[in-house]
């Protein structure tokens, strides 16, 4: 047991100490950071003020254009060869040609209307510019119609659903759907990337030690299986310190980017209060804001939730830890470890694909499955939690990935103690099953 | 003299092949003890079931009278033939983990390694990366920390691959004052000169089997094979084209030729034969080496 802790320290020690740990924990923030800046930086940097010329043969455009700080347009109404001419000279970013035309032929316009620029326009500038004659064109229809924008816009509705989950004892409790999406996706990606980057660190650190030829020296002090164990663990020690200083990293760079960026007069009050509101940017935040969140928050029972997380985080890893460990023993170069990859990878990136249609749907049979069979269950059950599954389905889920760890963990040893005194040898499956065969 | 290792019938089979079928063998304290052997003959897999890295199939190990198990790992050194270390680790770090890995405290693993460090002249290593290192000053980090926690069975897996003569012998010597001090020495190795200045006690495996084991003086006492080397001081050598039937010439050169008694008359009966016709200025009887002996026994295998 002291010689397990040996390694775990050794293993924890000499990878917290690499520079590139070190460099990897202080830019991981900072290209999340930069990651859910850009669309904040994206607005704010697009200042410079573009000209668009339009030359409105048909006169139904003047000063129907949205005004934009971005862009300043100019009208004329002189023939186009003309403001070609002119156009040639000048330093205006583009032409619109909008033919003669008449409100009632309007609709001709659709396919006619050209644009001139000195080079290619950008998507989101042809985007501005037909959204702007496309709201023209919709309001002279409309006005044929003998409706106006008003009485769109008046009957427009928007619906925002409280769910309310109806207790057997007829308590009411606020459903926790939009936020407990956003949280449960959140924590399948973190269970997903934790599970690649630490399982591949654990690969690497064995095939380091198979190929440095050390491994005899170490395994004629311990057992193997202790060895293999002190790594998978050292490895998930220094995977929770990467992802502590990183969430407490990005947290502070993004809340000190926020303040910093964005000017005060921007920031409404429920972002400096929940910082995470970045986060849930695709989560549509119901109207009443912040007592709703924190509503849904507390109804979901979050200890439970973060328990659980914890769970199958760990219990994750750990699993195909050891079936990582398994892969590294068993090849010489890193190059052969393509073939014994395959079955590991894929039902990881199946689950993180399940995820998806499982938030859709948490009590297809789809979902029941994936969340109970080990290989996906870290992750896939983190979809189903916010939608209260039952309590027999989690525990027997758990279980089973305990199973499933001692399982491949079993498995997992039996290759290691034989592939790491392998050199030179082409393995294939069948060499495996004989490995774990052998006694 | 006491046992110190004691291998009892050990066969060991993988699915293919058989790597050890039912050797026996006893180390003695403070014994050299030469383990040789062609490639693939079962030398690897009997030095990995001492220790403890494989389980045999049959047969048992005892460890100074007692059964072979994890508590004897600290008192057992191996040097493997394919050995390295963490190449991205600090020597001084690197050799504390692996002295501790073998049951050493911090306190003495540090200490015992600043002995061995000031002994070897290497105490600027300590901080330094393995990956600088050389190949042989890596060995000699190997070295330390497979004797460092004074262990009673050492086990020498070609220990003198890497090494210039000169550290060679520094080595060397390390290993006869090691074996002065009651260690005993497994000694693997096809360097067969370096057998026959350390070993004691040889055992040859071959084929998974034992075919050979006894004291060094004893095997070579029995592979003689009356052959005497004489030394004329004329160049005439005639005389060698008309031997008498029950001597044999087996080689000659201008002044030496090598002769070979067939039948059991003594070597006195040949030396009054080549009185008669030359004068003698050495007679000697040839004793087989380590290698010719080697070379006999897997070639008659």
């Amino acid at each position: 047991m002291n010689k397990i802790i040996l390694i775990i320290k050794r293993e924890y020690l000499s990878r917290v100490r690499k520079k590139s740990f070190i460099v990897m924990t202080i830019l991981g923030p900072i290209l999340m950071a930069a990651l859910m800046m850009t669309p904040i930086l994206m607005d704010n940097s697009d200042t410079e003020e573009r000209s668009i010329w339009i030359c409105d043969e048909s006169g139904l455009f003047v000063s129907q254009f949205e005004k934009s700080e971005a862009v300043k347009t100019t009208f004329f109404s002189e023939p186009i060869l003309k403001v070609k001419a002119l156009f040639q000279q000048s330093e205006a970013f583009a032409l619109v040609h909008i033919p003669n035309s008449s409100e009632s032929t309007i609709s001709e316009l659709e396919s006619i209307i050209n644009v001139f620029a000195h080079k290619p326009i950008s998507l989101a500038n042809r985007r501005l510019i037909s959204r702007n004659i496309e709201s023209v064109i919709e309001s002279i229809k409309l006005k044929n119609e003998g409706l106006t924008r008003d009485i769109i816009e008046k009957t427009r509705a928007d619906i925002n659903l409280n769910t309310i989950i109806l207790g057997e004892s007829g308590s009411e409790k606020l459903g926790s759907t939009e936020i407990a999406m956003g949280l449960s996706m959140a924590g399948g990606f973190l269970i997903y990337m934790f599970i690649f980057l630490y399982g591949t660190m654990v690969m690497r650190g064995v095939m380091e030690e198979k190929t440095s030829r050390i491994v005899e020296i170490i395994i004629s002090s311990v057992k193997p299986f202790q060895l293999m164990m002190g790594k998978i663990i050292g490895v998930a020690l220094v995977g929770f310190t990467q992802f502590a200083l990183w969430i407490l990293l990005t947290f502070v760079l993004s809340t000190l980017a926020t303040t910093l960026l964005v000017s005060p007069a921007e920031i409404n009050p429920a972002d400096l209060a929940n910082g995470t509101e970045l986060l849930l940017q695709d989560v549509e935040i119901p109207q009443n804001g912040i007592a709703s969140i924190l509503a849904q928050l507390e109804s979901m029972n979050l200890t439970l939730l973060l328990a659980t997380f914890l769970f199958y985080f760990v219990g994750g890893y750990l699993m195909y830890g050891a079936l990582f460990a398994a892969v590294g023993a068993a090849v010489d170069s890193e190059t052969d470890t393509q073939q014994f990859m395959m079955p590991i990878t894929i039902p990881l990136i199946f689950s993180i694909i399940a995820l998806q249609t499982i938030l859709e749907n948490p009590d297809s049979s789809l979902a029941f499955w994936c969340s109970i069979i080990p290989f996906t269950s870290p992750i896939v059950m983190m979809g189903r939690l916010p939608f209260d599954p039952p309590l027999w389905e989690i525990g027997l889920s758990m279980v089973l990935l305990i199973i499933g760890f001692i399982f491949t963990s079993w498995i997992a040893g039996r290759i290691y103690r034989v592939g790491i005194l392998m050199y030179g040898q082409k393995v294939t499956y069948k060499t495996l099953w004989k490995w774990i065969k052998q006694s | 003299m006491m046992k110190v290792l004691e291998v009892q019938s050990v066969s060991k089979s993988y699915s293919n092949h058989i790597a050890l079928n039912d050797v026996s063998l006893s180390v003695e304290e403070g014994q050299i003890f030469g383990l040789l052997g062609p490639n693939g003959a079962g030398k690897t897999s009997l030095i990995r079931v001492i220790n403890q890295i494989t389980m045999p199939d049959e047969g048992q190990v005892f460890f100074n009278g007692q059964k072979l198990n994890h508590g004897h790992i600290g008192q057992i050194g191996y040097l493997p033939e394919e050995r390295g270390l963490y190449k991205k680790m600090k020597v001084g770090e690197q050799a504390l983990y692996l002295a501790q890995l073998k049951g050493l405290s911090e306190k003495e693993a540090r200490k015992a390694l600043h002995t061995w460090f000031e002994k070897f002249d290497i105490t600027p290593w300590w901080d330094k990366k393995v990956e600088e290192l050389s190949k042989g000053m890596a060995q000699k980090i190997q070295f330390i920390t497979t004797v460092l926690h004074q262990p009673k069975l050492l086990i020498f897996d070609e220990p003198f691959s890497g090494f210039d003569p000169i550290n060679a012998n520094i080595i060397k010597d390390e290993i006869l004052k090691l074996k002065e001090n009651g260690t005993s020495i497994i000694f693997s190795t096809h360097r067969m000169e370096s057998v026959e200045e350390l070993c004691d006690h040889i055992a040859l495996i071959d084929k998974s089997k034992k075919i050979l084991d006894g004291p060094i003086s004893e095997i070579k006492e029995k592979y003689k094979q009356q052959i005497y080397t004489v030394d004329f001081s004329s160049t005439e050598l005639e005389l060698l084209n008309s031997l008498p039937e029950h001597l044999k010439l087996i080689h000659k050169n201008s002044h030496k030729a090598e002769i070979q008694i067939v039948n059991d008359s003594s070597a006195t009966e040949l030396i009054r034969f080549l009185l008669d016709k030359c004068d003698i200025k050495g007679f000697e009887e040839k004793i087989p080496t380590v290698n010719e002996i080697f070379i006999r026994t897997v070639q008659g295998n």
